[in-house]
């Protein structure tokens, strides 16, 4: 197991090298450059152009660049935004426990309900609810998240006045010194109302990014219990007399969830994709729409930065969805 | 089962309303369009950054509210050499920084305030002048530094800024958020304690309001400077939460959870007005959405040609398809809100039939040409594509087949100030309520060389001779009288078609009073109350 973690941990290297070379080739590929950005429709004199070019480092031959950058980031330092002029590092950091606790909410929302239901689709296979469960979660898969956000917020929002629009927590409550997680901040602090206020701000977007991991955990749940409640131990074990619950709560939803962590590990960068529009649309202030916002301004050392920290993250938890397997499936830990 | 599923519901239901339903009486909360990219007023010239500055900063001359007039401000009087290229600002006495958490002053507002700031941009040998980054935005891109010679301190209450040449909108230009006053006291203390740039981050200015906190991508907080030296605000608190998506500002108004917000999307605006709660702000936008021909490519260096195209476009007709209405048609390069727009003007007709045969008198028929359209929404431009496809149309009926071509926005601007663009569509939106800042980069000041932003690369001597005798004289009614010529000479050569003049809208709840619309589509919040 631990030559396997270090084995695992190894490849790391590589895939963050690839990254970053990839990411830096595309974002240096796009045309036009950062100072055109800031300057909008207005000119300023060549020279002063390059010059403020060179400045902010842009003006060396582009492999230069990467070395420079590579060896930065091997020392901690991930560079400073063109745009806010701050590290990159702090403005990543800023808005990371924002993303992170919706993609959180919205990866919960979607196992605790998606698993139960591709089992119970499972089953009752053939059933009205086997249909019923199935042709939601093609709908939901099929549902292009801003239209549906938009929807959500017009019916819930505006026609019934349940929840609030969008944002994180109401104006009226701050917290001076918080972790960024604003449920824990919400819940740690005095203020009276403050953590139902961020629950329910929460609700909308976690329905929003989550409803596509959740048709697709369903839909996996349901095909892998089907492929495993055909098995001859599952048939042996109801041949045992125990109860339905054990037979399929126990032996073949075991067995039948190795597959489902595969995807629930595949959906995180999903996620992170969904977390873009959904940052969008309800202001939430996460990573994703930053880093689309540093693509459009050519803000290469957040993009390059926010792209490697992403990945980081993706890559820790596929890593830490591969030692799940181990704990899942005895067999697997042992061939290990 | 069922009941207890029914009551969990209605708990959840009960609480998200209790957490959607609190809100404090003296905060105005403005549903701001974006994110600021810091708060240094004089590295930046967005709009949406700009915006976010404004409450806590005030200028030696300001525009005065909702007008396009100079004012004074911090610099209670001011005089111009005979040369007119010595100002003598005498500063106001009496007035405080707004003291913050992280900053209490000791000392009030003087010269020293002032020449710090000013030299900050000015003086590379400044020890703040390469603090975050070094670029200042504004400054450089309106030429500030060859403008200006030094800002030297008089005494604690005058100071003398000498240019090198004679610049009449100089006063117009000191309202603009670049000449934003810092603290002296403040950016010593930062230097002392080596954290220069938190000057950028953290700021402190004599402003209406104080910084409190940014929560990145999400709100910015302010304060009510209770010292402040026009009085006190009417509200305690100004917040503005970021909400990017016009849809989800327009949902958050109607929900209660803002007061105003800015750039609706035109589709919306009917629906907003049917709302009792919320009143539709309007005026006339500072800003002119422009046609270019390259005036150093066939068959565009030809007047005629020129004219023809001026009467090619439908441009009613991309008043209701782009803009749903909320634009006024333009046959100036210069907007109606702005002094010194020459509206004796006779706009050229629309008349296709007329243009085809003026282009074909020319030797154009059946030309095929790249007509570039711009990539993203500015408020002079609300949908580039679509107009460029109704200009597509327009053309076909005198005789050009237009071939709609685009690139990134940075690009787009690259290669059209590069003189790539045959034809294609641009704008420019006001930074100062004076004419200059409009008509100047039309010219290519008396050299025959077009500079970048002269997009259509027209030269013309006479108009350059125009618009320099303006900019060195002080007398209004005269420099009038030239923009007025310049205008008249423009129309003339037809080196661009103006196309239209947007409107600006600004939805709020009624409960908002004070509110005025800027001219120059600056957003204030000075002086705004709620009932």
């Amino acid at each position: 197991m631990i030559r396997f973690v270090i084995q695992r941990m190894l490849l790391i290297i590589p895939t963050f090298l690839g990254a970053a070379l990839l990411t830096f080739v595309l974002i240096h590929s796009i045309p036009g450059d950062p100072l055109q950005m800031l300057l909008g429709e207005k000119v300023i004199d060549p020279v002063r152009h390059q010059e403020l070019l060179d400045q902010m480092g842009l003006g060396k031959p582009l492999p230069i660049q990467f070395i420079d950058y590579i060896w930065n980031v091997l020392q901690g330092d991930f560079g400073k935004s063109i745009q806010s002029k701050e590290s990159v590092l702090s403005d990543f950091f800023a808005r990371f426990p924002a993303t992170l606790e919706l993609a959180f909410c919205a990866m919960l929302l979607a196992i605790v309900i998606g698993v139960p239901a591709g089992v119970l689709a499972a089953q009752r296979r053939g059933s009205v609810y086997d249909h019923s469960i199935m042709g939601a979660a093609l709908t939901g898969y099929s549902m292009p998240i801003f239209w549906w956000g938009l929807l959500l917020i017009l019916f819930f929002s505006l026609n019934l006045g349940w929840t609030p629009v969008s944002g994180r927590i109401d104006l009226d409550y701050y917290f001076d010194e918080g972790t960024g997680f604003m449920l824990w901040d919400s819940l740690m602090s005095d203020q009276e109302g403050a953590f139902r206020s961020a629950l329910s701000h929460l609700i909308l977007p976690t329905i929003v990014l989550g409803t596509i991991p959740l048709a697709v955990i369903a839909r996996m749940t349901r095909s892998a219990m089907l492929e495993v409640l055909g098995e001859d131990y599952v048939r042996t074990a109801r041949a045992k007399g125990l109860s339905g619950f054990r037979v399929v709560g126990i032996h073949a939803l075991r067995n039948a969830l190795i597959p489902v962590v595969t995807v629930i590990g595949l959906q995180v960068g999903t996620l992170m994709a969904g977390a873009i529009l959904t940052e969008n649309i309800f202001s939430w202030p996460g990573v994703g729409s930053w880093l689309v916002n540093s693509i459009y301004q050519r803000d290469y050392p957040s993009v390059q930065g926010g792209v490697l920290l992403i990945a980081g993250f993706v890559i820790l938890v596929n890593l830490t969805v591969d030692l799940i397997y181990g704990l899942l499936n005895p067999r697997i830990r042992g061939r290990r | 089962m069922k009941a207890r599923l029914i009551t969990a519901t209605a708990v959840l239901a009960l609480m998200m309303s209790v957490g959607a339903s609190a809100q404090a009486a003296s905060t105005l909360r403005y549903c701001s369009e974006g994110s600021p990219e810091g708060f240094g007023p004089q590295l930046y010239d967005a709009g949406t950054t700009l915006d976010a500055v404004r409450p806590i900063f005030n200028r030696l001359i300001e525009t005065k509210f909702g007008t396009t007039e100079a004012v004074a401000a911090l610099a209670e009087k001011w005089e111009v050499s005979d040369d007119g290229k010595v100002y003598t600002f005498h500063l106001r006495k009496g007035v405080k920084f707004g003291a913050t958490k992280y900053f209490k002053p000791t000392r009030e507002f003087n010269a020293d305030d002032v020449v710090f700031s000013f030299n900050r941009m000015l003086d590379k040998n400044n020890p703040y002048h390469g603090v975050s980054g070094g670029t200042y935005a504004y400054f450089e891109g309106m030429g500030m530094g060859d403008i200006m010679k030094t800002v030297e301190k008089v005494d604690d209450h005058t100071v003398k800024v000498t240019l090198n040449n004679p610049e009449a909108p100089f006063t117009a230009e000191l309202g603009m958020e670049w000449a934003s006053i810092l603290s002296k006291e403040y950016a010593d203390q930062l230097e002392k304690d080596g954290k220069k740039e938190q000057i950028d981050q953290m700021p402190v200015g004599t402003g209406p309001y104080t910084f409190v906190a940014y929560e990145k991508d999400a709100v910015i907080r302010y304060k009510a400077n209770p010292d402040y030296w026009r009085g006190k605000q009417k509200v305690d608190n100004l917040v503005f939460a970021i909400t990017k998506d016009p849809k989800t500002r327009m949902a958050k108004l109607v929900a209660g959870e803002c007061d105003l917000y800015p750039y609706p999307a035109p589709a919306d605006l009917k629906l907003l007005k049917l709302d009792p709660r919320i009143t539709v702000g309007e005026s006339e936008g500072p800003n002119v959405a422009y046609f270019i021909m390259n005036n150093k490519m066939k068959p565009w260096d030809n007047k005629i040609v020129r004219q023809a195209m001026n009467m090619a476009f439908n441009k009613e007709a991309i008043v209701k398809a782009v803009f749903l209405g909320g634009a006024k048609v333009a046959k100036n390069a210069l907007p109606p809100t702005i002094w010194g727009y020459d509206d004796s003007v006779k706009p050229y007709p629309y008349d296709p039939k007329k243009a085809k045969e003026m282009l074909e008198s020319q030797g154009v028929k059946d030309l095929a040409v790249d007509l570039w359209y711009q990539p993203v929404s500015r408020p002079y431009n609300l949908d580039g594509k679509k107009m460029g496809e109704l200009m597509q149309a327009d053309l076909a009926k005198v005789g050009i087949k237009a071939n709609l071509v685009t690139y990134d926005w940075a690009e787009y601007l690259k290669r059209m100030h590069a003189g790539e663009a045959p034809l294609g569509q641009i704008g420019w939106g006001a930074d100062i309520g004076d004419p200059d800042n409009f008509l100047y980069f039309h010219g290519c000041g008396g050299t025959g060389n077009p500079p970048g932003q002269n997009n259509e690369k027209w030269c013309n001597n006479d108009y350059d001779a125009l618009l320099k005798q303006a900019k060195e004289t002080s007398d209004v009614a005269k420099r009038t009288e030239l923009y007025h010529k310049a205008q008249q000479l423009m129309h003339e050569e037809a080196p661009i078609v103006p196309i239209v003049h947007s409107v600006t809208f600004m939805p709020m709840s009624k409960k908002v009073v004070g509110y005025m619309i800027d001219p120059l589509g600056i957003h204030n919040f000075e002086g705004v109350g709620l009932k």
